[in-house]
């Protein structure tokens, strides 16, 4: 063993007790109370293999537990069900120790089969998890089936060593996302397709009822590994609830969380009203809105064209749109994502600059082009007040507003030269720039049907990318962050997107519910991390 | 009676397929991709092969609509896309809800309608026909999103009559009722009006005046029994503008019917519940006509059915 490799041996065996340097529990925190969160949509399903929206998100995560873990209301890693982990000098061997004791909801104690189970599961394709591409850098994922996963092995009851085809940087956060859940086999059996419906986890919280389209009934784990949370007792969520109804519920104080949000037609009454702005926290979320450009066709295959669009649209005044709901963007990243870049401004709004460019292009009287937007508010109005930036440098745009899946389906094919992301904005999975990159600006996500809406394909930027990702040491995270702000620097040089503006969130809360404000803009767990909240 | 039973039940059974056919036909050449849907954003593109293969959307359309209608026939509406749950298990569990609502709207329509055109025609051409006729207009074409805020607006949250939206109790159902009650008040009480208007115009009508009664018994125990029957006729076609209007009203008071399920399918692309909705609510308006023919005769004894 070289010095390099002694100096990250003990760097790694550092690692895990640092990283469980913990959330402080709150001394005011009371156990016990119920409290009820509403949503429009019926839950589709509590399966943490194939839950991958809004509002289930964090219902799954306080079912069930995945070896990595967040603080509460931060974006620091820490150990879930794993006690403990190491990584191999090489970079492509994570052993995991697991916490001893731990009891699935069904009174089993869970144990590395079940991690083995769970993973070899996800990532199997007869279960369609719409998250088996995050597991790709696991040895055998190619050949993954019923035969499961070659690169995980159960070691003994309370180890799992998970090999890798390739080192990856990313691979912790992997472990912590819902689709690493570890579930129990017998419960997934037992349920004959319809475990999404019968859940089993380790989690805070367990599932006690299911009106179908009614609502959900979560009761507490009292054998929950953690000691102290949840503070709850029960959590009810009732569906089908319009969001401008339940903010009229939450006044008369019949709910506490409007999972919803705030509607977009009543955000100006809300924040101009003392006691109900008082009910509203805000925080930052992992999120960027952004105007796709083709660059495989014209004119948007010419780099002075996309330059000119980004110049030409005035962000402010789209943020004033949404009363003010964001900020405005630079570059790809949110500010709050490791990695961004600080200190760069991006293009300027800059009319006669705009125009200039265009003229250098060959096309001095402009053109006409689609601009594809989703059809719910407020996204066509801000297309509109795109449509209107562009024509004051002589672009004539059309807006093609459409259902959500058909403005995908659009990306997806190529057909759209421009498509407004809002809707359907890229939200991070995990906390980590690569996330923002490989399906919506790599290579991979330009084939055809892919998130790449832009057709962006720069070989150069690709290599760099897996570089970073390949830099699994911790010791060199700065490193990795300063190579990933140079391939976003990168994808800005060739301008494929208009970054417009990354959203904050809003979420609305009653007076009685208790607990730190980051609880309920936590990063990870949307609306609100519920084992940490508490009534008072 | 028989025979005329048997005919229209196979001609109810192919216009079934018809829906069936077109709506698959629609839902086939949507430029959306259920599969896009399943296999969400990070998916490569062998895994969205994969679920193509595996939902058998690989298929030429016909070996596709052959396969749902071979499950239909079997009882088998298939599994939801994105809920992997039966369709057949979502939509029963929302049928009742549905079911009570229309039962409760009927209801207050009638009422409503019926007092509105009963008074309308005997005070025919003076102040409260006209008021009423012109109230008709307004419900039969106000907007259903409009009403149903405006009384949860004021009966829920100003007055605290009701609760905001919800399912469950009588006070849950009042409001949804009520919305749908008033919009559709307005045919019944046209209906109403004109039946009645003939009705009163009747010799026998003349001759219960000439001996003496009272104008109030008049209507009501002489009139009414012979006007109110081409009304009655009338709800079974009722069932079928009930179906298609039934999704804004669910959605706004939270109402768990199948209306709120086929609203969030289509958002969602979620073929098999689409599918499952649009034919049980079709089934409901080829039977709710059904019916009204059936009730045709004992309306009017002239009309004989063949």
């Amino acid at each position: 063993m070289n010095k390099w490799l002694l100096s990250t041996a003990l760097t790694l065996s550092l690692a895990a007790p640092v990283l469980a340097q913990d959330y402080t529990p709150d001394p005011n925190a009371k156990s016990g109370g119920s409290i009820t969160i509403t949503y429009k949509d019926d839950v589709a399903t509590l399966d943490p293999a194939i839950g991958y929206d809004w509002q289930n998100w964090s219902m799954i995560k306080s079912i069930f537990d995945s070896l990595m873990d967040y603080v509460p209301g931060t974006t620091t890693l820490r150990p879930g069900l794993a006690d403990s982990y190491e990584l191999s000098a090489d970079g492509l061997v994570y052993t995991f120790k697991l916490r001893a004791g731990v009891k699935f909801h069904n009174g089993r104690e869970m144990t590395a089969d079940d991690v083995k189970y769970s993973l070899d599961r996800v990532t199997n394709p007869a279960t369609q998890s719409p998250g088996a591409g995050f597991f790709g850098s696991i040895a055998g994922y190619d050949a993954a089936g019923d035969a499961g996963l070659s690169g995980v092995e159960v070691v003994d009851p309370l180890t799992v060593k998970i090999t890798l085809s390739r080192p990856d940087a990313t691979f912790l956060h992997v472990m912590a996302l819902n689709f690493s859940s570890i579930v129990p086999k017998e419960a997934v059996d037992a349920a004959a397709g319809d475990f999404g419906k019968m859940p089993v986890g380790t989690g805070a919280f367990k599932l006690a009822e299911w009106t179908l389209g009614q609502k959900l009934v979560f009761e507490k784990n009292a054998d929950h590994w953690r000691a102290g949370v949840p503070y709850l007792d029960s959590i009810v969520f009732e569906v089908g609830q319009e969001p401008v109804v339940a903010l009229l519920r939450l006044q008369s104080g019949e709910v506490d969380v409007p999972g919803d949000g705030i509607p977009p037609a009543k955000f100006v009454e809300v924040m101009a009203d003392p006691v109900q702005a008082a009910q509203v926290v805000i925080g930052g979320q992992l999120q960027t809105g952004y105007i796709t450009l083709n660059v495989t066709a014209p004119p948007f295959d010419k780099l002075e064209v996309r330059k000119a669009v980004n110049m030409a649209i005035n962000k402010d005044r789209i943020v004033q749109i949404i009363n003010g709901r964001a900020i405005p963007a630079n570059q790809p990243l949110p500010p709050s994502m490791p990695g961004y870049t600080a200190g760069y401004t991006g293009f300027a709004f800059d009319v006669e600059g705009a125009k200039k460019l265009l003229t250098q292009a060959g096309l001095p009287d402009g053109f006409e082009t689609d601009l594809y937007v989703m059809n719910t508010d407020p996204n066509p109005r801000i297309a509109q007040a795109m449509q209107q930036d562009l024509a004051a440098i002589g672009v004539k745009v059309n807006i093609r507003s459409l259902a959500q899946a058909n403005v995908i389906e659009a990306g997806g094919a190529g057909t759209a030269p421009m498509i407004w992301s809002g809707g359907m904005a890229w939200i991070a999975d995990f906390p980590d720039p690569s996330n923002f990159y490989g399906p919506i600006l790599g290579c991979s996500g330009a084939a055809e049907g892919g998130w790449n809406w832009s057709k962006f394909c720069d070989a150069g930027l690709d290599a760099k990318a897996a570089q970073a990702d390949s830099m699994a040491d911790p010791a060199k995270a700065a490193e990795r962050m300063a190579l990933w702000s140079d391939v976003y620097m990168g994808v800005m040089e060739q301008a494929p997107w208009v970054p417009v503006f990354n959203e904050e969130r809003y979420t609305m809360k009653s007076d009685r519910m208790g607990g730190a404000d980051a609880l309920y803009v936590d990063p990870v767990s949307i609306p609100v991390n519920y084992d940490y909240v508490f009534v008072k | 009676m028989l025979g005329y039973l048997t005919r229209r039940l196979v001609q109810s059974a192919l216009i079934l397929l018809g829906v069936s056919f077109i709506t698959f036909i629609l839902l086939y050449v949507l430029p959306a991709d259920p599969v896009r849907q399943i296999a969400g954003r990070a998916a490569t593109p062998e895994t969205v092969e994969n679920i193509r293969r595996q939902l058998g959307l690989d298929q030429p359309f016909f070996v596709q609509y052959g396969r749902y209608l071979w499950g239909l026939v079997q009882g088998d509406m298939g599994r939801s896309y994105l809920q992997k749950t039966e369709v057949t298990e979502l939509i029963l569990s929302r049928l009742p809800a549905t079911l009570l609502l229309m039962l409760a709207a009927i209801t207050a329509e009638l009422l409503i309608g019926l007092a509105m055109g009963i008074i309308a025609a005997v005070w025919r051409g003076r102040w409260p026909d006209q008021l009423l006729m012109m109230a008709s207009f307004i419900t039969v074409s106000a907007p259903q999103f409009v009403v149903s805020l405006l009384l949860l607006y004021v009966f829920a949250v100003q007055l605290r009559w009701f609760p905001i939206g919800g399912y469950g109790t009588f006070a849950h159902l009042v409001l949804p009722a009520l919305t749908l009650g008033i919009l559709g008040s307005g045919w019944y009480a046209r209906m109403m009006r004109s039946s009645m208007i003939d009705v009163l115009r009747t010799d026998y009508i003349r001759t219960a005046r000439a001996k003496g009664l009272g104008r109030a018994r008049v209507v009501l125990r002489h009139a009414l029994p012979n006007a109110i029957l081409p009304v009655i006729a009338m709800i079974g076609i009722d069932i079928g503008i009930f179906m298609g209007g039934i999704v804004v009203v669910e959605s706004v008071f939270g109402w768990p019917g199948i209306g709120q399920l086929a609203w969030q399918a289509i958002q969602r692309v979620d073929i098999p519940i689409i599918m499952g909705v649009t034919l049980v609510s079709a089934c409901a308006i080829v039977l709710g006509n059904l019916l009204a023919d059936l009730v045709a005769p004992f309306v009017d004894p002239r009309i004989k059915l063949r």
